[in-house]
């Protein structure tokens, strides 16, 4: 099972460090990373593979989601499903 | 393969612009918990209630997180009430709707429809002490939605059951003045009452429905009119059409999606997905806002049936290919109280209700949501229902009304109900007097369009 990490904010050092420090912590693995940062603003989005993630899913949402705030990020991360269900027929 | 493109249109539609799962709905049989005695009744009723759907709402709560997707409302509909009132010696139905009520609050669901009778061609057992018990059923309990319905195509309209709802609105709406007369915006009376609804508070589970079932409404004007706003003034209406098509294609693919999934976790067989754009008081998501991003000053004026046709039909092409099985309402909800845009369209009086009736003879549903002067006698309102009624019968669809009687107060007061109930203006209805044509009670009978055989 596949996710999609998204992360947008205020471009500042480690953010790219941070998350994926937290998905090694979980065994889970990045798959892909497309970053970019228009003028100061980061955003960034991440396939991860987490059949083998050591915590449930929604429980590796939160603690993402709690990142986030801790950082003034807005970090999403949903299954791949819905978005393959709206953008592919 | 996924596009960076397509992850970030997903996640404004969801962050920015409203996009959400409006209901998880699961239908419940209760006809095996017929019995003569009611109290034996009840507790058979709150029992299946309860095992039914004791992990809907925890379900709904996984998916929303794990998709990312909110899901707004997770709610039971049941077997119209009437059929089983119908089994018990004393007729009870009051008791009946109180034991609903605690079943509803025990899963933990926002609302629990289906205090219901199907009355279109006459009363069968039950039916009439139903309704007589919906005023203090609604007044009495929280979750609890109602609905009756009194024609179809196939029946005509069953003029006497529209002279007692009349009186059943009123009545209901008088015993929760208190309570901003919260009471009739939880009573629906249809013509064509679909057996698959998910939508409050029209849903009931059909006789025709399996034992338990998952039906999703989908929502998202926001999404459908921030798409209109991207494509800018320059585009012509078959493109707008064609632009809806798309965006309502990828709004139900995901209540599709969410409805699969619950289907699968609770091992309940999937029903079908109701292609609504329902609206919310939220700002933007707004039916009224599309229609004025078509091109309309404000929702109500002269062309306002046009567009609403043209936005009614690209939801429906939109969505049919999105999804296995469609049903329920299916088209753009036009609740005044609950449209942003609806509301601003009735206070500066570009809508009034003769255009709203025009409005529902192209679109889902019907005059839904309005508030009247709390003075409108109870044959005045049997008249709206009756009118209402005869747009459903002769065009085949769907019509419903949802009116409130402002207790208390008249034209240009406001009535408010909080949450996606909304508020708005108390608007005008006609002087004039229908009482001689209602009190002749019998059967309007079935149009020709009912020959189809």
């Amino acid at each position: 099972m596949r996710a999609v990490i998204t992360v947008v904010g205020k471009d500042m050092v480690g953010i790219l460090a941070k998350i994926s420090n937290e998905c090694a912590a979980h065994n889970i693995n990045v798959l892909e990373v497309t970053q970019s940062i228009l003028q100061d603003m980061f955003a960034m989005i991440m396939m991860v593979e987490i059949s083998s993630s050591d915590i449930p899913f929604t429980q590796f949402a939160d603690t993402l989601e709690k990142t986030g705030d801790e950082m003034n990020l807005s970090i999403h991360v949903m299954h791949e499903d819905i978005f393959n269900a709206m953008h592919t027929i | 393969m996924l596009n960076a493109r397509d992850i970030l249109e997903t996640i404004t539609m969801i962050q920015d612009e409203n996009l959400d799962v409006r209901t998880i709905t699961m239908g419940i049989s209760l006809l095996d918990c017929c019995h003569s005695d009611s109290d034996v009744m009840c507790q058979k009723v709150y029992d299946k209630i309860t095992k039914c759907a004791k992990n809907l709402v925890v379900t709904g709560e996984q998916i929303e997180k794990e998709f990312g997707i909110p899901i707004i409302n997770k709610r039971i509909s049941i077997t119209p009430a009437a059929m089983i009132l119908a089994s018990t010696d004393d007729k009870d139905a009051v008791k009946l709707a109180k034991t609903l009520d605690r079943a509803a609050k025990e899963c933990g669901v926002n609302f629990l429809g289906g205090f219901s009778a199907l009355v279109h061609k006459g009363f069968g057992p039950g039916d009439k002490e139903l309704i007589a018990a919906i005023p203090r059923a609604l007044s009495e309990t929280d979750f609890l939605c109602s609905s009756v319905n009194i024609g179809s195509t196939k029946t005509g309209i069953n003029m006497d059951a529209v002279g007692m709802m009349g009186k059943v609105v009123r009545e209901t709406a008088e015993l929760t003045a208190d309570r901003g007369c919260i009471g009739p915006a939880k009573l629906v009376v249809f013509c064509n009452a679909p057996e698959d609804n998910p939508f409050m508070a029209g849903a009931f589970h059909g006789a025709g429905e399996p034992d338990r079932v998952i039906n999703v409404g989908v929502s998202g004007p926001g999404v459908v009119r921030a798409a209109l706003a991207k494509a800018g003034d320059d585009i012509d209406l078959t493109e707008i059409a064609d632009l809806i098509k798309k965006t309502a294609f990828k709004i139900t693919r995901m209540g599709q999606l969410v409805a699969s999934e619950a289907s699968k976790r609770l091992d309940v067989p999937f029903g079908i997905v109701d292609l609504s754009l329902a609206p919310t008081p939220a700002v933007g998501d707004s039916v009224a806002y599309i229609l004025e991003e078509m091109g309309l000053e404000s929702c109500g004026c002269h062309g306002t049936t046009a567009a609403l046709a043209l936005l009614n039909d690209a939801v429906k092409k939109g969505g049919v290919m999105a999804s296995s099985h469609v049903g329920g309402l299916s088209g753009a909800f036009i609740p005044v109280t609950e449209d942003a845009g609806m509301i601003a369209a009735a206070k500066c009086g570009s809508l009034s209700i003769t255009k709203l009736e025009a409005m529902t003879a192209v679109c889902s549903v019907g005059l839904d949501m309005i508030n009247i002067p709390g003075d409108t006698p109870a044959d005045v309102i049997s008249a709206i229902i009756a009118d209402e009624a005869a747009i459903g019968m002769v065009n085949s669809k769907t019509t419903a009304v949802r009116v409130i009687p402002a207790i208390g107060k008249d034209v240009g007061d406001e009535l408010s109900f909080g949450g996606l109930l909304g508020s708005g203006p108390v608007m005008p209805v006609s002087k004039y007097s229908p009482s001689k044509f209602i009190a002749r009670g019998g059967r309007i009978p079935a149009p020709m369009q009912s020959l189809k055989n």
